[in-house]
């Protein structure tokens, strides 16, 4: 809310952060920082660690190194500044839940874990789903929503959560054009009130339309920077070229003697 | 614990035990052999269950039997072991379908499917029992003995079929062997290959079933799922190889068997299961605990070795820090300047140093510690692999300068000859690190006359 | 009649508690350690009993959630530092533990009032025999069953807690991943459903032993998952299902002269029997009348 006061640290401060999955190193020493203000796009080939530094960054997954700070401080200081909208693969959608419950979750941070959400919050919620074009739909069951609608709750839920930072993770993969519509449609809303957007995106043609800044990611940073000046051919070459494979083989190896767990810090 | 030292010491047990030994007992001879048979066959075919990822199959397979016995007494008033196998196997496979059916058709889970199966079909079995129980029939008594396996109860013709059951079950893995393999590896894979996948699944559901319904005399319905499962896991410690897994496993199989029965010879009262489950549950701990490559003892010591290999290398590249600092004259260093270029704890850096000495690497005098020959040549070489990777880091990754040290700090403990040589042809051989510090030649070419391990050196 | 009363009393309040911590075990994709949970509760009542000699309710709650949780940690340490699959690491710890009990139970046959049958079964039939009494043994007040007053406390608390934290309990239930985002912390709401599972097995134990208590945790709360739209509905139907569970299972158990305990533990599986084939038809019939008729369908 009263964003500008804080905004002399950057809304994200990615630092030596290194992740792996079992021992294959995921990503590599990487440090960037973003602006505020912006949505940035989030690019690389698959399995280049894209939807891994979202869930490092929102500490789902542990770091191996590195830090990450938004807006200068420890994620457990920002959390509610700081809204995470997950892949929606990772959900049981049969789960008995309706649409309101679902968004309603996103005033959870605010509460204690007693407390029920109370008419404030559900004002928010009913705005954001309207927002989203989903208030007719808030008392079905989730199971009963299309690919896209699906979509529209969780961005609903993550609107919910009124952050100034939003991290998605591939919020237009498989949605219809009204939902893509409508994503777009929040960015702008959301860039107007001086909110940060991060995407994990994977669509190469709707890169500079959609977005304003790119941090392109390969096991490593390739490259980060306004769309304009970093989207270059030869960057796109370096990120979608082919690993460093040295440098994967002996992080791998690292990590399978544990020899950095073994090495006296200095 | 008392009362089971009690057990072994009250009088007579141990001349029971000689007598267990001196195979006196034919009867026990062949419970010994029957258990020790199916303790082979089902950790063999616990295996596969455990490889396709089902390990808790077992459990909800010897659950489900219990409603078939019961319903094939009632049905023909008769104690035959055939029947009551046929029985329960029919009754196992139906829980096997229902397990497989409730996930796939309906919203149910997997693993709530497990679940319901186990606990409906044991239920149902409890309650046919307790109304058999009630009925006035003959020889009804000791049907309760397969929920916690009683091998003292064993008629011979039970043992008769124990042993043929379990006999055709390794006669039928020896023979399938390659395709089992290959699916409980890679399903999909097998199945665009054109092997009739459906075909060797229902058979080794058929194997699980029939390993768990024999076993039930034994061990019981209960903790039938232990003697599948545990096997294999701790099997697992020991080997990466399909075929040791295999053989290990039916050992620990067989082992925990020969103890279970001899308990149940000595406490005639006592039932089998419980046991049998305790015992390979300690052979289990023992494997995690003590396997080699696996074994968590290995794992701490390997890691232990590691930390000191590291430790040594740091304080050789501090050596030639300082050598290098001092113009390249060799003279020795004491702990002092060593601690001021590493940061390290006094009575670690005093102990390293000592192994350092140990292995000629360095040498001990009045006035400090200097590098050996052998010592300067490794110190060296690490120091050349640091500075590469540096530059690797810096060149290739775009890392600056000042980001590349702490990564350089461990991956020059890594790098072999080959790689060595790998980044020599990618950073073009280079002279200088990020930093702009020297990089030391390596071998061949400093001194040309000592030969270079790998041998292809030339330049 | 009175002990008649007592009785379904008594297996009225079981059915409804497991079914409610079941109903999270079930969305929480937990069922086999609920499983797990309550088998090693044996081991956890039989070493409360000899050490404290007491078949008191403090001694045996704390006992059962003792090892419950040791279960749950060591499954979880098992499948992390021995890299084993979870639901193998699981299997592992709760057969030994059993056995152990077991193995104990018979080593001390008579010490202890339990025995291997009892296990299996719980007693619910003698229930009504071992009562509370205040006061003096000869003057005092019989205040109904042991049973039935251990079951109503922890009935109480698992009510009162699914009521108090029913929002943080749906969230980390429905989304862990969003739950941790927002700070929650995910590990300690995963133990606190763990003690109310050892909580529940232990004070059913008495009415339905050790493992019939599984299937009255998840068989009425898989058949309130089929139907259920949210999770409030859900909790509803999974206790009236046990319910009805426990008046079909007693009446069962009256009319072929079995036990009781199984017989609802049966009828449970017999309503939920009935649901899924009526799903069935009804989904087939839509499906022929209506070729291309939208998602309702299950995948």
């Amino acid at each position: 809310m009263n964003s500008s006061l804080v905004s002399a640290q950057p809304p994200i401060r990615v630092t030596n952060l290194s992740m792996r999955y079992h021992y294959k190193p995921v990503l590599t020493d990487v440090s960037f920082e973003i602006p505020e203000g912006k949505t940035i796009a989030i690019i690389g080939p698959n399995g280049a660690g894209k939807s891994t530094l979202l869930k490092g960054m929102m500490e789902l997954e542990p770091l191996i190194e590195g830090q990450v700070e938004f807006f200068g401080q420890p994620l457990a200081n920002k959390r509610l500044t700081t809204a995470y909208v997950p892949q929606r693969e990772e959900i049981d959608w049969d789960f008995p839940i309706d649409v309101m419950d679902v968004v309603l979750m996103g005033r959870h941070g605010q509460l204690k874990f007693w407390q029920r959400p109370s008419a404030q919050d559900k004002q928010i919620a009913e705005q954001a789903l309207k927002d989203l074009k989903m208030w007719e739909f808030r008392d079905r069951q989730i199971s009963q929503l299309s690919g896209g609608q699906q979509q529209r709750v969780f961005l609903a839920r993550a609107l919910a959560q009124q952050a100034n930072l939003y991290l998605m993770d591939e919020p237009f993969a498989g949605v219809d054009m009204a939902t893509e519509k409508a994503i777009i449609g929040l960015f702008h809303t959301l860039k107007a009130q001086g909110k940060t957007i991060v995407c994990v995106h994977h669509d190469l043609n709707t890169v500079d339309t959609y977005f304003d800044w790119v941090l392109m990611i390969n096991a490593r940073l390739v490259a980060a920077g306004p769309v304009e000046t970093t989207l270059t051919p030869e960057n796109l070459q370096k990120t979608f070229g082919s690993r460093l494979s040295l440098l994967n083989d002996l992080t791998e190896t690292m990590y399978r003697t544990r020899l950095n767990q073994a090495h006296d810090h200095d | 614990m008392q009362a089971e030292f009690e057990l072994l010491n009250a009088p007579g047990s141990w001349e029971l035990w000689l007598e267990f030994w001196r195979f006196e007992d034919m009867n026990a001879l062949w419970v010994l052999s029957g258990s020790i048979l199916l303790g082979i066959s089902a950790s063999v075919i616990g295996a596969f269950a455990f490889l396709r990822r089902r390990s808790l199959i077992g459990d909800a397979l010897a659950h489900a039997a219990l409603p078939g016995v019961m319903s094939a007494f009632l049905l023909f008033q008769t104690r035959d072991p055939v029947v009551m196998f046929l029985g329960a196997v029919v009754s196992s496979f139906a829980g096997f379908f229902m397990i497989d059916w409730l996930p796939k058709h309906t919203k149910i889970k997997a693993d709530a499917a497990l679940a319901i199966t186990l606990s409906f079909f044991f239920a149902l079995g409890l309650m046919l029992l307790s109304y058999i129980q009630g009925l006035n029939v003959e020889n009804k008594s000791g049907l309760d003995k397969i929920l916690f396996g009683q091998a003292a109860a064993m008629s011979q013709q039970d043992i008769t079929l124990l042993m043929y059951v379990t006999v055709f079950i390794l006669l039928v893995v020896t023979l399938l062997f390659q395709k089992l393999r290959l699916i409980a590896f890679n399903l999909n894979y097998a199945r665009t290959l054109g092997i009739p996948v459906r075909f060797y699944e229902f058979t080794l559901a058929l194997l699980i079933v029939m390993s768990v319904v024999v076993g039930l005399q034994l061990v019981g319905v209960v903790l039938m799922a232990a003697v599948l499962l545990t096997p294999v896991a701790a099997a697992r410690f020991w080997s990466n190889q399909l075929t040791t897994i295999l053989v290990v496993a039916g050992g620990l199989g067989a082992f925990s068997a020969i103890i279970s029965t001899q308990i149940s010879y000595l406490a005639p009262a006592m039932p089998t299961g419980p046991w049998m489950v305790v015992s390979l549950a300690l052979l289990f701990i023992i494997s995690l605990l003590f396997a080699p490559q696996r074994g968590l003892v290995h794992r701490y010591l390997q890691q232990r070795a590691l930390r000191f290999k590291v430790a040594q290398e740091n304080i050789l590249r501090t050596l030639y820090k300082l050598y290098e600092r001092g113009d390249f004259q060799q003279r020795p260093f004491n702990i002092g300047d060593i601690q001021a270029l590493r940061a390290m704890p006094t009575n670690a850096l005093k102990k390293t140093l000592k192994r350092l000495c140990q292995q000629q690497l360095i040498e001990d005098s009045v006035n400090g510690f200097r590098l050996t020959e052998a010592g300067l040549q490794q110190a060296q070489q690490l120091t050349r692999r640091h500075r590469l990777w540096e530059n690797y880091l810096n060149e290739q990754m775009d890392l600056p300068p000042d980001q590349v040290h702490t990564q350089a700090e461990r991956i020059e403990h890594l790098l072999t000859e080959e790689q060595e040589q790998q980044l020599e042809m990618e950073l073009a051989n280079p002279h200088f690190d990020p930093h702009g510090r020297d990089i030391p030649q390596g071998d061949a070419e400093r001194q040309p006359g000592v030969k270079a391990q790998g041998g292809k050196h030339d330049q | 009649m009175i002990s008649d009363l007592w009785i379904l009393a008594t297996a009225s309040l079981v059915a409804v508690a497991c079914s409610m911590v079941g109903s999270f075990l079930i969305l929480r994709r937990q069922s086999l350690l609920g499983d797990a949970i309550s088998h090693s509760v044996l081991l956890g009542i039989v070493l409360a009993f000899l050490a404290t000699d007491s078949r008191s309710l403090p001694v045996m709650l704390s006992g059962a959630v003792l090892i419950g949780l040791t279960t749950a940690w060591l499954s979880d340490q098992l499948h992390k530092t021995g890299q084993l699959q979870s639901d193998a690491s699981i299997g592992i710890v709760f057969t030994l533990f059993f056995a152990v009990g077991v193995i104990l139970i018979s080593l001390y046959a008579g010490d202890i009032d339990l025995d291997q049958e009892c296990v299996l079964y719980g007693e619910i039939a003698f229930v009504p025999f071992d009562t509370v009494i205040w006061g003096d043994l000869k003057t005092g007040i019989d205040l109904g069953p042991r049973a039935f007053w251990m079951i109503l406390i922890v009935f109480a608390a698992v009510l009162a807690s699914v009521v108090v934290f029913y929002q943080r309990l749906q969230t980390v239930t429905f989304h862990p991943t969003l739950a941790v985002s927002l700070g929650i912390n995910v590990v300690f709401w995963h133990y606190f459903m763990m003690t109310l599972v050892s909580m529940t097995t232990v004070a059913s134990f008495d009415a339905v032993g050790a493992i019939l208590v599984v299937a009255l945790l998840v068989i009425p709360a898989s058949t309130a998952y089929l139907l259920a739209k949210s999770l409030k509905q859900m909790l509803w139907m999974a206790a009236g299902f046990a319910e009805l569970a426990v008046l079909i299972g007693y009446a069962l158990a009256f009319w072929l002269d079995s036990s009781i305990s199984a017989s609802i533990a049966v009828s449970a599986g017999i309503v939920l029997l009935a649901v899924v084939v009526q799903q069935q038809f009804y989904q087939r019939r839509l499906r022929t009348q209506t070729a291309i008729q939208s998602p309702l369908s299950a995948n």
